[in-house]
């Protein structure tokens, strides 16, 4: 594998809360479901710590609850950390925590440097604009300011999702959810960034689309080296995407390693649990 | 009975002189940073928010005894909207009106930049019922602000983009973005495309005031205003090329369109009615010196 190389994206001891916290629930990490029984307060991510190296593409999966998608949206600032440090190497050589940039800082990485696909398409998408502009939307927010090239390039970039160019001047409202899905791959690649974030973008799809989505994604990350992160609760996904998983329940990481060893041989009895029930 | 209002039954210009220091100092900050929307503390008026309380406040705050005020809505002199506010800052005031440009100081407007050339010593005041460029990109006023601060308008050029790609021109009528002093995207009220270029460089300074919004703006004279546009797509006017005022004759300004159901025949005549009646004024005395 590649760990000898350094990654591309750390995070070291991330976390996420939603409430105060109380002396019971910060001296105790292994809080039940990440929630407090005495403040309430909700641990969704703690202290996880990963690495993502230059083209792979590393899963995490989880029970609903267990913080994947916090810590996705939490890495694509889309709500803040409540402690905790990233670094991506292309960013101040790796020197600089992304998560206590500023705010043009995080819309420069998030525009320049990564891409996310949302298990919602309403959240990624704007519904009532063209698909064309939707993709665009990255294009400009990259500075580019012609518009006959952002066309070419949105044309490009939908053909390659196999959404009809005709259909470019369509608002993503009257897509089938697959199509939603393609359009957001396609937004969140136009700048070729080197890193994709995608959470659950298989859920609600039916399986023909969901192969079809999964196929997508697999040749772009070939085509591009684009290191991945994703997120599913499917084992099915991770097992035919995942070099690396990474297993979180209750917001933190109970087990991490090689995708074949975690789904052959699980150590943790969570994982195993969720193993078992795959088979 | 109903008894008539008169000027000494108000403070001069209505407005106590609290609230027009206020909207005063809120005037400067605009000044200072153009296109900078400061918050002010939009008074109560006798006439509805959103039927120019914004404009009137700053009117109201900034004229003098001896200023002339003329007043036009849509270009008009005698529209309902434009004599009503006439009526109220006369009484308070008891200052004098025109319709002249030349002769005024202050011109309040909504939805146009009067045809002839403002002054250094000329104020221009326009009603403005949506400040925030943004508003159509996120409805938080706190999020809108932030993106300000950031200098982030990727969702004004979305919008834009979006309407190249699906009416074929990245122009909007009225209300089409500026970047003003290089710094804040601005509504420039909901002036038509063809007063953009007005804005840049004038001589005269520019108020804008939305009372329901609670927002003053501002461009100072001799600021830079771009209107925004495409690298490939340049900014342009709307071609009105071929069109003559059917009353004055002129041509190269900007014109109301009046349809005739009767002969199906469309007729041109000028927005700015005061600038059209000086022309015929003047049209009507060069005849009468030739005869």
């Amino acid at each position: 594998m590649t760990q000898t190389r350094q990654p591309i994206l750390e995070g070291r001891k991330i976390t996420v809360r939603f409430g105060p916290g109380c002396d019971y629930c910060r001296s105790h990490p292994e809080i039940e479901k990440g929630r407090c029984p005495h403040c309430h307060t909700i641990w969704a991510v703690r202290d996880v710590d990963f690495q993502l190296y230059p083209g792979e593409i590393l899963g995490i999966v989880g029970e609903s609850g267990s913080g994947k998608s916090t810590l996705l949206r939490t890495l694509y600032f889309d709500r803040p950390a409540t402690q905790g440090e990233a670094y991506l190497s292309l960013y101040h050589q790796g020197q600089a925590n992304i998560l206590e940039a500023s705010s043009q800082q995080k819309r420069y990485l998030r525009n320049h440097l990564m891409g996310m696909v949302y298990q919602n398409p309403t959240m990624g998408l704007r519904m009532r604009l063209s698909s064309g502009a939707n993709v665009a939307e990255k294009l400009i927010a990259a500075g580019n300011r012609n518009a006959g090239q952002m066309i070419g390039r949105s044309q490009q970039l939908l053909r390659h999702v196999e959404i009809p160019v005709e259909r470019m001047k369509d608002p993503p409202c009257v897509f089938s959810g697959g199509m939603q899905q393609r359009v957001q791959i396609s937004k969140a690649t136009a700048n070729n960034p080197p890193i994709l974030l995608l959470d659950e973008v298989t859920t609600g799809l039916d399986l023909s689309v969901q192969a079809k989505v999964l196929d997508l994604i697999r040749s772009i990350q070939k085509e591009l080296g684009i290191a991945m992160m994703i997120v599913s609760h499917d084992l099915g996904v991770i097992r035919m995407m995942a070099d690396r998983t990474m297993v979180m329940l209750g917001g933190r990481v109970v087990e991490e390693g090689l995708t074949d060893q975690i789904l052959e041989d699980p150590l943790h009895a969570y994982t195993q649990t969720l193993v078992s029930s795959l088979l | 009975m109903t008894k008539k209002t008169n000027q000494t039954d108000y403070n001069f210009a209505f407005l106590d002189e609290g609230s027009k220091r206020e909207i005063r100092r809120s005037i400067l900050h605009a000044i200072a940073v153009p296109g900078y929307q400061v918050p002010f503390g939009s008074r109560e008026l006798p006439i509805g928010r959103g039927w120019g309380t914004g404009g009137i406040q700053l009117t109201m705050s900034l004229i003098g005894p001896h200023d002339k005020l003329k007043v036009i809505d849509q270009g008009n002199d005698d529209s309902v909207n434009a004599v009503s506010i006439k009526n109220l800052i006369c009484r308070t005031t008891g200052v004098e009106t025109t319709t002249d440009t030349a002769e005024a100081d202050i011109i309040q407007s909504r939805h146009r930049v009067p045809e002839e050339p403002l002054r250094e010593d000329q104020v221009l005041v326009l009603q403005v019922p949506q400040p925030e460029p943004l508003r159509g990109v996120d409805p938080h006023e706190e999020v809108t602000r932030q993106l300000h601060a950031d200098g982030e308008y990727t969702g004004i050029w979305v919008n834009l983009f979006e309407l190249l790609l699906t009416k074929g021109s990245p122009f909007r009528g009225a209300d089409h973005p500026v970047m003003a002093d290089g710094r804040y995207v601005m509504n420039p009220s909901p002036i038509p495309r063809y007063d953009n270029p007005k804005l840049h460089q004038a001589q005269c300074l520019y108020l804008f005031g939305a009372g329901r919004e609670k927002k003053i703006y501002a461009i100072p004279p001799h600021t830079d205003v771009v209107s925004l546009a495409f690298e490939d797509h340049p900014f342009r006017q709307e071609d009105l090329s071929g069109r003559k005022c059917r009353l004055c004759g002129a041509e190269n300004v900007f014109f109301d369109e009046l349809f005739d159901e009767a002969t199906g025949q469309r007729y041109y005549q000028c927005s700015d009615t005061g600038y059209c009646q000086k022309r015929r004024r003047q049209q009507a005395q060069q005849r009468g010196e030739q005869q």
